[in-house]
């Protein structure tokens, strides 16, 4: 392989680990457009950590990931008092936010963005990758998925069948945020450097375009739109000036014949029924 | 001073209250977070610089601006809205934002990625009343969008057109039903949304006599906080929160230094939002899908 085929992989990887942040929201119903910001408080301690205290890699990346999940469990509670639309500002502003604060710590480098002495090669990135998507394949087979689509689908009925709704929601964007956190570790480590400016909300609504473009409503949905965005703007690379707009373009008609995203759950009904006539 | 410093606000304030109201429109009305806007935004400075580049008259160039702008509402409306009545909700704003990149890199291929310097339009006329520099152009951008603002405020209560929209707004279904032409009402409310957004573009280029492929996202967003801070769908919680994001823009710029704009902007948006879902002049919430 390649160095820029690694290349790929790695930002596939990163690509991924984000795309399933805001999936696990999302299934429950709730656009997360801050998922930046929980990348950033995980990349940002996890660097500290390694960099200050002389913490192994093993632990640093989860610490970050479980501080990014601890502070989504803290704005969780008031944030998630907004609904729908208001919701997805709220998380949109929460990115925002976060990311203009570690833009003024000085411990952190500030504006002038922090070096990370450790480094985490791109196979352990990938590794941590493929674990996130197993473990998030585990939960989409338990009673919680199933959960957190009936909240997604009708919050009153599923409220009047006795489900805690307030609390799968705010274990969604927690689950979410603890995985953005370790992506945001592994970035940090991986690239040796971290500065605000990267996690932006652009990074954020670029996430929650794979998300949506690939589908939300099956768990393969963000690794189909993960792998998407990464790999066709490589493919179009030959015409690299174009390259973007083409991509655009393909984002609007893909989205305007397929408004469910690519994968679609009638989709693997249409397989599993044409894999039983077969048989 | 901190009067100079409020003069400056408002006169951003005015460009923040336009893009507000675009989206604000798009939301109250349709429902819709059209994220397109600030590529609309991008559109109308740089059309206009182009235009003004290539020697035309600058009406000609704005007129041009305008359309351009709002020819690229009606594709929106076309590819992304009217497509997607029966998917998600959240898919449109996939989609406008797709044309948010389309347009920065279309504009991006033709004419590169540099700050263009806008000339300067409104000779350099200040005036001076006890100590306060109020600059021309400042002037001019705070009366244009006070004008479209109450011009739009004005149609929409008093117009039967407006009339129609506003029945759109409140039930589409019940409006369908009472005779309402929706389909063709709808981007007739996309065109005045372009129309005003690019308009904001192009007075911001004037004000900072400067144009680029990526002027739209920064003000765009901030436009985002002043809609909701007002309240969402209400046209004086555009003006109101736009105003307000425009002082507290300069005022912690003056007080705290440039680095704690976003600290103070998107901390102010989203303490509103924890303390009054709603906004500051919104309508009780009502459950939204998204």
């Amino acid at each position: 392989m390649t160095s820029y085929q690694l290349g790929i992989l790695v930002i596939l990887s990163f690509n991924i680990i984000a795309a399933y942040a805001v999936y696990l929201p999302l299934a429950a119903g709730q656009l997360n457009l801050g998922i930046a910001g929980f990348m950033a408080i995980g990349a940002y301690a996890a660097a500290y950590l390694t960099n200050e205290f002389d913490w192994s890699v093993a632990f640093a990346i989860p610490t970050g990931g479980l501080l990014a999940g601890l502070i989504a469990l803290i704005v969780a509670v008031p944030v998630l008092r907004t609904h729908g639309i208001y919701l997805a500002l709220a998380t949109f502003a929460l990115g925002q936010l976060i990311a203009a604060v570690f833009l003024n710590v000085e411990a952190v480098g500030a504006a002038a963005g922090y070096p990370v002495s450790t480094y985490v090669g791109a196979p352990w990135v990938i590794a941590a990758a493929v674990v996130i998507v197993l473990v998030v394949f585990l939960i989409s087979r338990t009673r919680f998925a199933l959960y957190l689509t009936a909240v997604k689908s009708d919050v009153v009925v599923a409220d009047l069948l006795g489900l805690n709704v307030r609390g799968l929601q705010v274990a969604g964007f927690t689950i979410g945020a603890v995985i953005a956190g370790i992506g945001g570790g592994f970035y940090a480590h991986h690239f040796s450097f971290v500065e605000a400016q990267h996690f932006s909300v652009l990074l954020s609504v670029y996430t929650a375009l794979y998300v949506l473009l690939g589908g939300t409503q099956t768990v393969w949905g963000p690794l189909v739109g993960a792998a998407f965005f990464t790999l066709l703007p490589e493919l179009l690379r030959t015409s690299s000036q174009w390259r973007y707009a083409a991509f655009a373009a393909l984002i609007i008609l893909i989205m305007a014949a397929r408004p469910q995203g690519l994968v679609t759950a009638n989709l693997f009904h249409r397989f599993r029924r044409r894999a039983g006539d077969a048989s | 001073m901190l009067a100079q410093q409020i003069v400056n606000g408002s006169m951003l304030g005015s460009i923040y209250v336009l893009v507000a109201v675009a989206f604000t429109i798009a939301i109250g009305i349709l429902n819709f977070l059209n994220f397109s806007i600030p590529g609309l935004f991008m559109l109308g400075g740089m059309v206009s610089w182009a235009m003004l580049a290539a020697g035309w008259h600058w009406s000609a160039a704005i007129i041009t601006a305008l359309c351009a702008a709002a020819a690229v509402a009606l594709l929106v409306e076309r590819l992304s809205y009217r497509l997607m009545a029966e998917g998600d909700p959240e898919i449109p704003l996939v989609s406008s934002l797709g044309f948010l990149v389309l347009l920065e890199n279309l504009v991006l291929i033709r004419f590169g990625s540099d700050q263009q310097s806008f000339p300067a339009l409104i000779p350099d006329f200040n005036i001076r009343a006890a100590g306060l520099v109020i600059g021309g152009a400042q002037l001019v951008s705070l009366l244009v969008a006070v004008a479209l603002v109450a011009g739009l405020s004005v149609f929409l209560k008093a117009t039967s057109t407006g009339r129609r929209i506003r029945a759109i707004a409140e039930s589409r279904e019940t409006a369908t039903v009472l005779g309402v032409n929706v389909s063709r009402l709808i981007p007739q409310v996309f065109v005045f949304s372009a129309v005003f957004t690019a308009m904001g573009g192009i007075l911001f280029a004037m004000n900072y006599q400067q144009a680029s492929p990526f002027m739209g996202e920064v003000v765009g967003f901030k436009g985002v906080a002043a809609m909701i801070i007002g309240g969402m769908g209400s046209i004086w919680g555009a003006i109101l929160g736009g105003m307000i994001i425009g002082l507290a823009e300069v005022l912690s710029i003056h007080f705290l230094g440039a680095n704690m704009v976003n600290i103070t902007v998107y901390g102010l948006l989203l303490v509103i939002l924890i303390i009054r879902p709603q906004g500051l002049l919104g309508a009780s919430l009502t459950r939204e899908k998204l």
